[in-house]
């Protein structure tokens, strides 16, 4: 997370009240008031401190695996018969995913902070798993929040963070899926401020988090940005990442934000259609609003109440967007669009036959429109698409959508 | 002087204690709560609490998650709650009401339209649980405009130096909330409690009212003896989903009880 050099206005968001333009801030209850101040300043003298960084790069390196592997997907380019395809293999850090890049900086963080326990939200249990796993390795107790909902639908995460040493918690309040397990954990937090530490998944949540989680997840961009350089000898036309909160497209984007040619491609879950009002589109399908700490654009009723949720994806099936993006979308410096759960089905299997790499269901969203776009650009345009996460956990509830019995 | 302004000065003079009941607006339905209102105020509550509900209420336990849930399924809705209001006047003129809620609904609806309508059906106050003083200038200034107390919350971890911040755009009363966690839960225990109240106390001039887990009449026997006011939530939104308005009314009265002789 060196400087980046270049004078940058957009990249120098958010200003000193955690805002992106009119979102993000720090909505929370007075209780969390001081803890999220000590943690904005907590994390400004981490990322100025050498030492602080020096070994989180070391754990970046030896433990996650980084940097991921720049991958130029020539069949699928073949198949999609247009742009050039390039995928940032971020599935092959340990644990399956992006969600380790912030998870360590947390946790390591919290170390710092000398907090004792800690605690996180999850949807499809990537982001449990991921931050079950650095808490045992710096041997620190992990309460995990889940949906009842996705616990059912996630069995094998679940038996993985529990393997991990962490407490999976379901939560059976309002509709059990993410959203309640993000109110359960800051139900949680406002009881015990003093020595937990709240490793928020996503770029979501109050300031000091959308900046944060953004920041150790711009390793993606960053990676990536230099890579494309080395290995395709240009910038890409593009860069695409599907988006649930955000955490994976913002830390693509972000590295990129002055390069004014690249465009910027977020994907929501259009679920079973944005028409039918079954998806996860928050920009498309939702407006601004307040929730989890931060303004933003959510889905909501006319009266201000927050409506579920719909993907098959449990990772993208959240009813707010980091604001960020919020602010990018409507200043037109990055284009969201979406997919249905029936094109990220034909996606993933496509994805596994023609590369023979099994994808998280959710970049499975992004290469549906990495598919239109390749034809858009032609022969001559480059695309990077972030592979976020591989497909592992995902194979029993696609077995059961495609009506496989195992 | 304004309904909570009198409240507070009245029984000042009569070295009482307030006894605030909360209620959520809809839970089962509008007629129960209106019903609820009333009752809650001919059976001595000084100021009635009334909960907007809210599909995500993260400061809440379980029991208030429930009732907004309830809430939400018989349709109360801002409006709803506007409505109540200007039901409940018709027969209580003089009883201040306080609204209580998140962030969203009222953004939605606009923190000006808010202002102006909760101010015309006789709403007294606003607690917005998600919206701490760092965020507060827009819904503060529409309150202000059509005389809303903007009432904030101080907590256990609300510190000497972020005090006087948070009391110092504050009116009509401060809500102190005896213990770190939800609604519902345990109080804070009674020598820190009191201990609270007198470091807010010095700290402004206002009332300073104790809520967030009070359930019983010897816990607001004992707040009473150094806090302005009991507020009373969880146990009576509880006694009304199990025993109806019969029962919630009986434990407000002995609550109400509690509070004005502690000091007796």
């Amino acid at each position: 997370m060196s400087q980046d050099p270049r004078p940058n206005r957009l990249s120098a968001q958010p200003d000193a009240q955690g805002r992106f333009g009119p979102y993000g801030g720090r909505f929370v209850a007075e209780t969390l008031m001081p803890n999220i101040l000590a943690l904005e300043a907590a994390y400004n003298a981490a990322k100025a401190d050498p030492a602080f960084m020096a070994e989180y790069e070391g754990f970046m390196r030896d433990y996650v695996g980084k940097p991921s592997a720049l991958y130029f997907a020539e069949r699928i380019t073949e198949a999609f018969g247009g742009a050039k395809i390039w995928f940032k293999r971020d599935e092959l850090n340990h644990t399956g995913s992006h969600k380790i890049n912030n998870c360590l900086g947390q946790v390591l963080l919290a170390k710092r902070m000398g907090k004792t326990r800690i605690i996180a939200e999850t949807g499809a249990g990537q982001h449990g798993v991921a931050t079950a796993t650095v808490a045992a390795r710096f041997n620190l107790p992990c309460t995990v929040f889940m949906g009842a909902t996705d616990v059912e639908r996630q069995k094998p995460n679940v038996f993985r963070m529990k393997l991990l040493g962490a407490e999976v918690i379901p939560v059976t309040s309002g509709t059990g899926t993410l959203k309640d397990a993000m109110n359960e954990a800051l139900r949680d937090w406002v009881t015990y401020p003093e020595e937990t530490f709240y490793v928020i998944g996503t770029v979501a949540g109050p300031h000091p988090y959308p900046q944060m989680v953004r920041d150790f997840q711009s390793v993606i961009g960053r990676e990536a940005r230099q890579q494309m350089l080395d290995q395709a000898g240009r910038l890409p036309d593009a860069a695409v990442a599907c988006i649930g909160g955000g955490s994976n497209a913002m830390g693509l984007f972000h590295p990129f934000l002055e390069d004014e040619d690249v465009r910027l491609i977020g994907v929501e879950a259009a679920g079973e259609g944005i028409e039918t009002g079954k998806h996860a589109a928050s920009l498309s399908g939702g407006k601004p609003g307040i929730l989890h700490g931060n303004r933003t654009y959510l889905l909501q009723n006319e009266d201000g109440q927050i409506t579920d949720a719909h993907s098959i994806s449990a990772g993208l099936d959240y009813p707010g967007i980091g604001p960020e993006h919020a602010y990018l979308h409507d200043i037109g410096r990055a284009e969201y669009r979406s997919a249905t759960d029936a094109e990220a089905l034909e996606m993933f299997q496509l994805c596994a036959r023609q590369e023979g790499i099994i994808p998280a269901l959710e970049p499975a969203h992004a290469l549906a429109r990495v598919k239109d776009l390749a034809k858009e650009l032609g022969p001559e345009g480059v695309i990077l698409m972030n592979m976020c996460g591989r497909g592992d956990k995902d194979v029993f509830s696609v077995a059961e959508a495609l009506g496989v019995k195992l | 002087m304004n309904r909570l302004d009198q409240t507070f000065s009245a029984l000042k003079a009569q070295n009482k204690a307030a006894f605030i009941a909360y209620v959520m607006a809809g839970d089962p339905d509008a007629g129960t709560t209106l019903a609820m209102m009333k009752g809650l105020a001919d059976k001595g509550a000084d100021v009635i609490e009334l909960g907007l509900p809210f599909t995500d209420p993260m400061a809440d336990g379980p029991t208030i998650q429930g009732a907004a849930l309830r809430a939400l399924a018989s349709g109360m809705s801002v409006k709803g709650v506007l409505k109540l209001v200007e039901d409940f006047r018709q027969t209580h003129p003089d009883t201040p009401v306080v609204a209580m809620g998140y962030a969203n609904p009222i953004f939605i609806y606009g923190f000006d339209a808010f202002a102006k309508d909760a101010a015309r059906v006789g709403i007294d106050g606003l607690i917005c649980v998600d919206i701490p003083p760092e965020e507060d200038e827009d819904l503060r200034t529409a309150l202000e405009s059509t005389g809303l107390s903007l009432i904030r919350l101080a907590t256990p971890t609300t510190d000497e130096a972020r005090l006087p911040r948070v009391v110092a755009n504050t009116s009509g009363f401060v809500y102190y909330v005896s213990t770190t966690g939800v609604t519902g839960a345990k109080t804070g225990e009674s020598q820190a409690v009191n201990e609270a109240v007198a470091r807010v106390k010095a700290a402004c001039d206002l009332p300073v009212a104790v809520g967030f887990g009070v359930k019983t009449s010897e816990r607001a026997r004992d707040i009473a003896q150094s806090a302005d006011a009991v507020v009373v939530g969880s146990a009576i939104v509880e006694a009304l989903h199990t025993g109806g308005v019969d029962q919630a009314l009986h434990l407000a009265a002995d609550l109400a009880q509690a509070a004005h002789s502690a000091r007796g």
